[in-house]
């Protein structure tokens, strides 16, 4: 263990690069995932078919696929980013099928009699959705979409694999191989700040939870 | 009538040249055959002693490095560590078609010794004190040192110094010796890492990245993939010799295989492995470098 106590610096710098990916891939995600949902249950055909084709093509594309997509095909096509960025789009882009589902499982659980009612005081279908059923949907959604954001802390090692370096478990690759460290206490240290990012991100949901908990 | 004798004619034809296309390849790719020992005699108890009893012996090289160790498509083992490990198996009396070629990544080569999931390294393994910590090294049979590859038109990039003051990203292994190296030269944010070199060589011809950096060996190879694209730097800049890793403190195994080694630099298979290997792209034959001791 004493690997851990001479390199935590190098944690801890992985721990910070691992919390960026996560913090823009999580933020974009909500974003794309909520406006797929919006198109999934959209009254217009074409917006619920192109809502149902990126579900099929991101949930059911491999996620590693999908970063290759992003590293080596953007660039083929003549766009240059960094690397962090096209790992933390194809990461967003990816988790965002898994997140469209959780949100849209929770407009399905809110009764059809709402969505009427708004409609009948006037409401758009953007009004309803955002004034009226996303409120509700969200109380139900919480557990799925929790589950979904802490897969995709663990998915950012596959997108830190695609040229950004630097996460929690190149830094773990990085002792073990070129430093020759033994690899069961680099990985055990890996480990540990996955969960201290998870844990935490863990128990914030289950507050969230509570709070937003109505008595049905 | 007529038309179909020139049909079957020309099919007969066809698929001649195919099987003569297919023959001289890999009859160029086999040109490098090690001799097999005939029923060598150890003493009781050592390792090449079990090893020779069996008949088999279980290999870790990488296989998806042109020039060293390469898979081919029809399965078939190619390249210079592939080599090496046939002169030594040869040696213990075990024929190549009775190697068991196990994939090891670069990660993964002191653990799979520890758990004797292979009885010797060889792939691309540059002897160190921390990595000697772990398993014992024979060798080294190779002196690989640390350079660039950039695009062919690049001019600017010349050797690692030039790097310093330019903006330019360098791609290479995560966990490899050459990306801990080249961090004395620019700084992490320029530094891009792919688990594999064939994903940096697509960076580079990409633009995402301006340079790759590891081991010339590993760069030559790359080169003659990539059909002159790109091209190496030819500024070394360390000193990485190859070494074969077998079990920590295996003594009487590797001075075998150093004195397997010493054999074959003599009796010219060292030399012919090189030449129908990866000096199928470098002009100068490598000496044997000298060999360290076992103890």
């Amino acid at each position: 263990m004493q690997v851990l106590i001479d390199n935590y610096h190098l944690y801890l710098r992985g721990l910070g690069t691992t919390l960026r990916i996560c913090l823009y891939a999580g933020l974009l995600t909500l974003v794309v995932g909520t406006f797929i949902a919006g198109c999934r249950v959209a009254p217009l055909t074409p917006l619920r078919a192109f809502g149902t084709a990126w579900v099929t093509v991101f949930r059911n594309c491999p996620l590693a696929v999908v970063l290759f997509f992003m590293a080596f095909g953007i660039p083929a096509l003549g766009v240059n980013a960094s690397y962090f960025v096209f790992g933390t789009i194809g990461l967003a882009l990816y988790t965002s099928a898994f997140v469209c589902e959780a949100i849209r499982s929770g407009i399905n659980a809110v009764s059809p009699g709402q969505a009427e009612a708004a409609r009948s005081v006037g409401l758009g279908f953007g009004q309803t959705l955002r004034l009226v059923i996303l409120p509700q949907a969200v109380r139900s959604i919480i557990p799925p979409l929790g589950s979904v954001m802490i897969a995709m802390i663990k998915n950012s090692a596959i997108a830190g694999a695609f040229g950004i370096g630097g996460d929690l478990y190149a830094v773990g690759i990085r002792q073990s191989s070129a430093q020759g460290e033994a690899i069961i206490p680099v990985l055990v240290g890996v480990a540990l700040g996955y969960l201290i990012i998870t844990i935490p991100a863990g128990l914030l949901l289950s507050y969230v939870e509570r709070k937003v908990a109505i008595a049905r | 009538m007529r038309n179909g004798k020139l049909t079957a004619a020309a099919i007969a034809a066809s698929v001649g040249l195919l099987l003569s296309a297919c023959g001289g390849g890999s009859a160029d790719e086999e040109g490098f055959s090690a001799p097999v020992a005939d029923n060598p005699s150890f003493e009781d108890g050592t390792t090449m002693a079990e090893y020779a009893e069996s008949g088999e012996i279980t290999i870790g090289t990488k296989k998806d490095q042109p020039l060293f160790g390469l898979e081919n498509l029809n399965g078939e083992m190619q390249g210079f560590d592939v080599a090496i490990g046939e002169i030594i198996a040869g040696k213990l009396g075990i024929p190549a078609d009775k190697i068991n070629w196990k994939e090891t990544p670069s990660k993964n080569r002191e653990l799979y010794l520890e758990q004797g999931k292979v009885d010797m390294v060889v792939a691309t393994y540059t002897i160190n004190d921390k990595r000697a910590e772990r398993v014992t090294f024979a060798g080294p049979y190779y002196e690989a040192g640390q350079d660039l590859m950039v695009k062919r038109s690049n001019d600017s990039i010349t050797g690692p110094e030039s790097l310093r003051d330019s903006d330019a990203k360098v791609c290479s292994a995560r966990g490899s010796t050459p990306s801990e190296r080249i961090r004395e030269y620019i700084d992490n944010s320029r530094l891009v890492l792919f688990d594999t070199y064939s994903k940096c060589a697509d960076a580079l011809r990409n633009g995402q990245a301006q340079a790759v950096t590891t081991d010339n060996s590993i760069l030559m190879g790359l080169v003659s993939e990539n059909e002159n694209k790109f091209k190496v730097v030819g500024e070394t800049f360390s000193e990485e010799p190859y070494g074969v890793g077998i079990a920590k403190g295996d003594t009487d195994f590797c001075r075998f295989i150093n004195e397997s080694l010493r054999t074959a630099a003599e009796n010219g298979t060292y030399q012919e492995a090189w030449n129908s290997t990866a000096g199928k792209v470098s002009e100068k034959t490598p000496e044997l470098p000298e060999l360290r001791s076992c103890s």
